[in-house]
């Protein structure tokens, strides 16, 4: 197999009203079928994408919110969540569903995925990536 | 394309999925395997039920991959690999299974 690169997905934009947010979690799913280094990180607006308690029947959309629940069986493993983005908008860690992945090294414990980091880590670990791509 | 169940027409696109999920009943299952002459066992509906049961829960139908695994969590290793899905769903689990489960084909397969 050829050598894994670190892709990072930024994610800015809240979840309904624009296709952003939908059309990264697919391309997500995809890449993550290339067995690369897949992590997620969650920016300004785009930390409403894993807000709890989504309902986005009155808007006519689908919600797929249940899906980030699904990134663990796709080995997707570390959602970074920008801290300072979520006390802009009055949120903390409890308001973000809780998903994680099962550690199959460690009798399939299940362990949370998301990871709350400082807007200077947040640039740290883009700045390690092999590939950034935003939406 | 469509399939006539009971009468009543159930659209489909042009790979045989259903157009509209909510159409879907055992009955549409089965007229799907019998146009490619497939005989729905025990077997089969333990994963195409496998299958509603995780689009329910998360949305999606999942890749062949993550299918696998699942399966062989759920139902045991005997069942969680490629050659028993294969010989349940020659056409490829992830492509044959969820259409008869009535789920869209899964994300990134082509």
């Amino acid at each position: 197999m050829s050598q894994t690169k670190q892709f990072m997905y930024v994610n800015r934009k809240a979840p309904y009203g624009t296709v952003y947010a939908l059309e990264s979690l697919e391309v997500v799913l995809i890449a993550a079928a290339f067995e690369q280094d897949v992590s997620l990180a969650f920016i300004d607006d785009g930390v409403y994408q894993i807000v709890r308690g989504q309902s986005p029947k009155a808007l006519g959309m689908k919600n797929f919110s249940a899906t980030y629940n699904a990134l663990g069986d796709y080995d997707v493993r570390k959602l970074y969540v920008e801290r300072e983005s979520l006390e802009a908008r009055g949120l903390s860690a409890d308001d973000l569903m809780p998903i994680v992945y099962e550690d199959e090294d460690d009798d399939y414990a299940e362990k949370p995925s998301v990871q709350l980091v400082s807007r200077a880590e947040m640039a740290a670990i883009m700045a390690g990536q092999d590939v950034v791509l935003s939406f | 394309m469509a399939l006539e169940i009971d009468g009543k027409n159930i659209a489909t696109d042009e790979e045989g999925y259903l157009e509209n999920l909510n159409d879907w009943s055992k009955e549409v299952a089965e007229a799907m395997a019998i146009s490619e002459d497939v005989n729905l066992t025990d077997e089969h509906w333990e994963i195409i039920n496998f299958l509603r049961e995780y689009y329910e829960e998360y949305q999606i139908a999942p890749a062949v991959r993550v299918l696998t695994k699942a399966v062989g969590k759920r139902l045991g290793a005997d069942k969680g690999n490629s050659k028993y899905l294969y010989s349940l769903f020659p056409y490829g689990p992830g492509k044959q299974a969820c259409k008869y489960a009535g789920l869209p084909k899964p994300t990134g397969c082509v």
